[in-house]
């Protein structure tokens, strides 16, 4: 008999072909619709309830046409980028620094830790109080929340720098910026890329999160104006765009790492959308 | 010292000073290396003294945990001796030369960056223009034999391609002396005979001074001119072995008498 079971592959493990990948995905979305779609025609939900889908592509298309869908979406995903940029940016910086330097990380990590503990909806007001009802703290919001997944990982890619490499980089003399191009750099970034991933996602929660406290403009704020006057379908099409807002950011980092990366051989290990 | 190499020793070494007006290229004096550790420090290397010629091509003997590595590491400048000195051509050593070059353990390439692209970094590093780079980098392709591979990544290379890339990237910006820390530890005996002709043929070629770390006896005697052996923990100089075979060296060589003879002077030191 034999103790050693070769085993056998499990039938959804097996790579699908691109075409099969993208009739997946048409099959995926058609079908949540139609079982939507027939929720609300079982239980005849009153439509600020649960609207039905063709209700909220009408709201859409009525949205889309008067401009205001884009005005909104327009103003949140300035937010989400500035935000984003602003975030990933002093979190590298921050990052590198607290990588090298054990008295930096020592003084300093115990209130990045500690300030992650706070949830983000409960500083929000505060920043708003402080910064203003304009778009200001809305960025602010958005860079704190894209912050700490991007320090980490950049630390973590950091940390991660073989080192032989670096006794190779100090044997051949490089500088200090020779050594962040040429080795720590690349060496980091898979890392720092999946760090990114996750801060991309967050930065529009981040966003959404300042509009509900206080704006006049934005996404958020169009959620918050549709479900006070029982405009249930506008709150649809706005959740909506916000998931495809986190899909595009999320599929354009995708992207970013699938060109730089290709030394490595581990794109499959990654939740792809595409 | 036995008798034997003592022997050895003498003999035929004023004949060899004689004939050839030799250069020193290494210097070391009283060099002593002791870690910090709980309870006053583990001794990795316990007083050496030594000198290396240019051009010549000497490997270092000795059990695992004499200090070997460590050794090297100091004479790269990679690490600050705790006593003693290193000189350079008479200057003292303080930090990484780039007129050393350095081949670890491990083939320790860049996973990101291609064969070539591996080999170009220290003429990048000296900001070398590139097509004279290119040019340059590509004579070492074809030298250490890996014409056709420029292009693949490292994953794709077996260790002793991926090996061949380290030793083609310690010699692209033509270092004067060339350290080799137990370059081919990871490789199996046949392909590990291989590369020892390889680097005796680049050596050749390229005339550079040669320290390189091992612990296989039949490799130090078939490449150097001279094997230093160490003692076990702390690493001290045991023995100062001359090897006068007849060079071009050829596998033929390996059955000869004196290569036994030889092999079985260091394999008594070494214990």
């Amino acid at each position: 008999m034999n103790i050693i079971e070769i085993p056998k592959q499990f039938p959804f493990q097996r790579k699908l072909s691109r075409s099969q990948h993208a009739a997946t995905i048409v099959l995926s979305l058609s079908s949540a619709i139609l079982l939507w779609h027939f929720a609300t025609q079982l239980w005849k939900f009153p439509p600020f309830i649960l609207p039905s889908p063709a209700l909220v592509w009408q709201r859409f298309l009525q949205a889309l046409l008067d401009g205001s869908l884009l005005r909104h979406s327009a103003y949140t995903l300035f937010e989400v980028l500035c935000g984003l940029t602003l975030g990933v940016v002093t979190a590298t910086l921050l990052g590198y620094l607290l990588a090298k330097s054990h008295w930096f990380e020592r003084l300093l990590s115990p209130y990045i830790v500690a300030s992650q503990s706070i949830p983000i909806v409960a500083i929000a007001p505060l920043l708003v109080i402080w910064f203003g009802p304009g778009i200001f703290s809305k960025i602010l919001i958005c860079a704190l929340i894209v912050f700490f997944p991007v320090l980490v990982n950049t630390i973590v890619g950091l940390r991660s720098v073989p080192e032989e490499l670096s006794d190779l980089m100090r044997s051949l003399k490089a500088d200090r910026w020779q050594t962040i191009r040429f080795l720590e750099a690349p060496a980091a970034l898979p890392v720092f890329l999946g760090g990114l991933r996750i801060g991309a996602t967050l930065s529009v929660i981040g966003a959404v999160v300042g509009e509900f406290v206080g704006a006049d403009r934005g996404l958020g704020f169009l959620v918050n104006v549709a479900r006070g006057k029982y405009d249930t379908p506008l709150v649809f099409v706005a959740v909506f765009t916000l998931i495809a807002m986190a899909l595009l950011l999320y599929t354009s980092v995708f992207l970013i790492e699938k060109r730089l990366l290709t030394w490595q051989k581990r794109q499959e290990e990654t939740l792809s959308i595409l | 010292m036995t008798q034997l190499s003592s022997e050895l020793l003498t003999t035929p070494s004023i004949e060899a000073m004689e004939t050839k007006e030799t250069l020193v290229a290494i210097d070391v004096r009283n060099l002593s290396v002791t870690f910090p550790n709980g309870n006053g420090g583990l001794r990795a290397i316990q007083d050496i003294s030594f000198h290396i010629q240019e051009q010549e091509f000497v490997c270092v003997l000795g059990p695992s945990g004499s200090g070997k590595s460590t050794l090297l590491r100091v004479l790269a400048g990679l690490l600050t001796p705790t006593s003693g000195e290193v000189y350079f051509y008479g200057e003292p050593l303080k930090e990484p030369r780039r007129e050393i070059g350095f081949v670890f353990q491990k083939a320790n390439l860049m996973p990101w960056r291609t064969v070539l692209q591996n080999i170009l970094l220290p003429l990048e590093l000296q900001k070398v223009p590139s097509s004279e780079a290119r040019r340059r980098a590509m004579e070492l392709v074809e030298l250490v034999g890996l014409h056709g591979f420029e292009d693949s990544l490292p994953r794709d290379l077996s260790g002793g391609m991926a090996q061949r890339v380290a030793i083609a990237r310690a010699l692209v910006h033509d270092p004067q002396v060339l350290l080799l820390d137990e370059p081919f530890g990871g490789l199996d005996a046949l392909t590990r005979e291989r590369m020892g002709d390889e680097l005796l043929r680049i050596w050749q070629a390229r005339r550079k001074t040669v320290i390189m770390v091992t612990h296989s006896i039949p490799e130090a005697i078939y490449l150097s001119d001279r094997v230093l052996v160490f003692t076990p923990r702390p690493g001290k100089l045991r023995l100062d072995l001359p090897v006068y075979l007849p060079r071009p060296r050829s596998d033929e060589i390996r059955y000869s008498p004196a290569f036994g003879e030889l092999a079985k002077c260091l394999r008594a030191e070494i214990g």
